[in-house]
């Protein structure tokens, strides 16, 4: 008999209504419902979440550390994105 | 027998049933088929003695004779319990445990659903409590029941076994006694027929959906809600019952 | 819980080493020292692979062989009340079993491969799961005793720099402060309680004490890359330093209890702020590591025999999604 191990899977917990969801962990599972029954009782024992999010750890697309200097340094020079690059006169408000 | 009789034995039924079947589930700790089902049975036991501690301490004030749910679990000797005979069986294999878990919460959610709409405020309370926790247990443990029918030729062969070997347990549930008829007559208790005939329709749909076949009635066993018992019980309670019978007296 | 020092048995860390280049470790080496986290796909040299895997699969092997010495209590437990805590202390270990696995996967290792060590005796656990639990004192001195070297051992371990063992180091941490309480808790009964009660309690520190500062690993001079791990920031304080943190920490407590540590060198040394304690029994410890402890082989059965069990449930689960998956896509 095959033993292979059960797919892996990423688990995201919502804490509270109005929050979005956020990585906790990963579960093995077997399949989507058994996934979400692990997730609940593996990241929820102390009241944690509210909704969970499971998915495939295959299916998650990412970025390549190789090349985070070409994906987020861009970014970096763009300071005048931020409030605080510019200089308000004394005196006005609300602004 | 009188109501107040009546319904103190049917709180202390309701605690002995989850506390029997707890136990059962937690000796086989460390013992589940992968982790995250080790992690899944380890709430649904603690789900199960948290509910026997709410029966006890509400049939101990029942009681009125300044008792605790401790002396309920561990100060009575086996014939004392009325726990349903197919909670105390032995554990098997995984697929016995499911199924177990599947016949009983089938009934038992049942039963908690109409409890929570009974006239008794706290046992409508503590139902109501209940219920939410088996009606996930009863979930799980389903899935899991439809996965070992529908699996291998093997898994469906062993869990099918279990099925036939279990089901002679499984009308005791349904056996209304004094006691059931008064609770049901006096408090808005439960109709145990009408839980069995919700039964018998969620069991052949969830078999059904597991591939599994329903066995016949036959050679059906009974007694434990009357406090007669399989040998395994002494075993059991022996085992739980032994540091507060060795040490009389003794805070914990 | 449970880390120890147990990386004296392998091979040195620089077997791993082949293709990298100097500037590769400088760069790696340079983002440490700046408290950097390294994250899963980041480029890291071999050896730290190695050892981070090395060491969090064992603490993970420790939490699941960990669960035995109490699941064996678990049925016999005195009251519902301290049942229930014992079972979800017992969770939690397979919790922690489960995160440190899942950490330990970023790394490129399976959870298969890490189990098929464990069963086939390749990878170790922490000895102090090697020990009976004897009594329902045990369950108190374990979570007080055991617990409290392993939250020593963990609290650092939350500043790793692997940034998935260090998460799964804070889930842990916050999520056990309840155990040493409540191992305390229980003793603290036992103690106010009848004569064979503290009895009880006096046996089991007897016979937990020495085994639990064995729980630091090997002294400073026999830990062999104790160095590299410090200087990778993948451990913070040296085994001896963390072992006399617990021994400080420790005695006070049980003063409190009214019991006697088993260790007739044990004395406060003024000058120094620091219990002085007598000489470990490294010849025990390393017996226990071999495989002669007195529950190795008890341990090792179960959890092969489980793992075996499970077998058919685990099948059955795959193909049952296999077809329906099929189903789906048909």
């Amino acid at each position: 008999m095959s033993d292979q191990e059960w797919p892996l899977y990423e688990v995201f917990i919502r804490s509270k209504s109005g929050l979005s969801h956020r990585h906790a962990g990963s579960i093995h599972a077997a399949d989507d419902q058994m996934a979400l029954d692990a997730a609940r009782d593996t990241y929820t024992r102390r009241s944690e979440g509210v909704s969970i999010w499971v998915v495939r750890s295959s299916q998650i697309v990412a970025s390549d550390p190789a090349e985070t200097a070409a994906f987020f340094d861009p970014a970096q020079d763009k300071i005048y994105r931020h409030p605080t690059f510019y200089d308000i006169p004394d005196g006005v408000e609300n602004l | 027998m009188n109501k107040e009789s009546a319904l103190l034995a049917y709180v202390t039924r309701l605690g002995d049933n989850a506390l029997v079947l707890g136990q059962r589930m937690i000796e086989l700790v460390a013992a589940y088929p992968e982790l995250e089902e080790e992690l899944a049975n380890a709430n649904l036991a603690l789900d199960y003695i948290g509910q026997a501690r709410m029966f006890y301490t509400y049939a101990a004030e029942l009681e009125g004779q300044g008792r605790g749910e401790d002396d309920f679990a561990f100060l009575r000797d086996e014939n004392e319990f009325r726990n349903l005979l197919l909670l105390e069986q032995p554990n098997g294999h995984f697929g016995d445990s499911i199924t177990r878990l599947v016949l009983f919460e089938a009934f038992y959610l049942a039963q908690l659903e109409a409890l929570a709409r009974c006239e008794d405020a706290r046992i409508a309370e503590i139902a109501a409590r209940a219920e939410k926790e088996i009606r996930y247990h009863l979930r799980h443990n389903t899935q899991w029941l439809v996965r070992l029918g529908d699996g291998t030729d093997e898994s469906h062969r062993r869990v099918q076994e279990s099925v036939n070997e279990l089901w002679r347990f499984s009308g005791e549930m349904f056996e209304a006694d004094e006691i059931d008829t008064i609770v049901e007559k006096a408090y808005g208790g439960p109709k145990l027929e009408e839980l069995q005939k919700r039964w018998l329709a969620d069991i052949d749909a969830i078999l059904i959906n597991a591939t599994l076949e329903k066995p016949q009635d036959t050679g059906m066993a009974s007694g434990g809600k009357a406090g007669r018992h399989s040998e395994h019980l002494g075993y059991m309670i022996a085992e739980m019952q032994y540091l507060q019978r060795s040490h009389p007296g003794a805070a914990w | 819980m449970y880390t120890q020092g147990l990386d004296q048995k392998d091979k040195p860390a620089a077997a791993g080493q082949g293709t990298e280049t100097p500037e590769q470790l400088e760069a790696f080496q340079a983002r440490i020292d700046a408290e950097e986290k390294i994250e899963a796909k980041d480029w890291m040299p071999e050896a730290y692979r190695r050892t981070l895997i090395r060491q969090i699969s064992q603490h993970a092997h420790s939490e699941i062989i960990g669960m035995q010495p109490e699941g064996n209590w678990l049925t016999r437990a005195p009251t519902l009340k301290r049942k229930a805590i014992l079972l979800a202390k017992i969770q939690d270990e397979a919790g922690h079993g489960l995160y440190l696995y899942s950490a330990a996967e970023t790394l490129g290792v399976s959870r298969d491969q890490m189990v098929a060590d464990l069963l086939n005796g390749k990878a170790k656990y922490s000895s102090i799961f090697n020990y009976p639990a004897l009594t329902w004192a045990d369950i108190g001195t374990i979570g007080w005793l055991v617990d409290g070297a392993a939250i020593m051992n963990q609290i650092p371990l939350c500043r790793c720099s692997y940034g998935p063992y260090s998460r799964a180091m804070i889930r842990i941490c916050k999520e056990e402060s309840f155990h040493q309480r409540q191992g305390f808790d229980i003793l603290v009964s036992l103690c106010n309680g009848t004569d064979k009660q503290k009895a009880m309690a006096q046996d089991a520190l007897d016979r937990w004490w020495w085994p639990s500062l064995m729980m630091f690993g090997p002294s400073d001079k026999d830990s062999k890359h104790s160095a590299q791990s410090m200087a990778w920031k993948i451990k913070r304080f040296s085994n001896d330093e963390l072992r006399q943190k617990f021994i400080d920490v420790t005695v006070p407590q049980a003063e409190f209890l009214g019991l006697k540590v088993p260790d007739d060198k044990l004395a406060f040394d003024e000058s120094t702020g620091h219990y002085r304690h007598g000489e470990i029994d490294w010849q025990e410890f390393l017996d226990v590591l071999a495989g002669n402890g007195p529950c190795n082989r008890q341990r090792m059965a179960k959890r092969c025999k489980a793992h075996d069990d499970g077998a058919w449930v685990r099948e059955a689960a795959r193909a049952y999604a296999t077809k329906h998956t099929a189903k789906h896509a048909a």
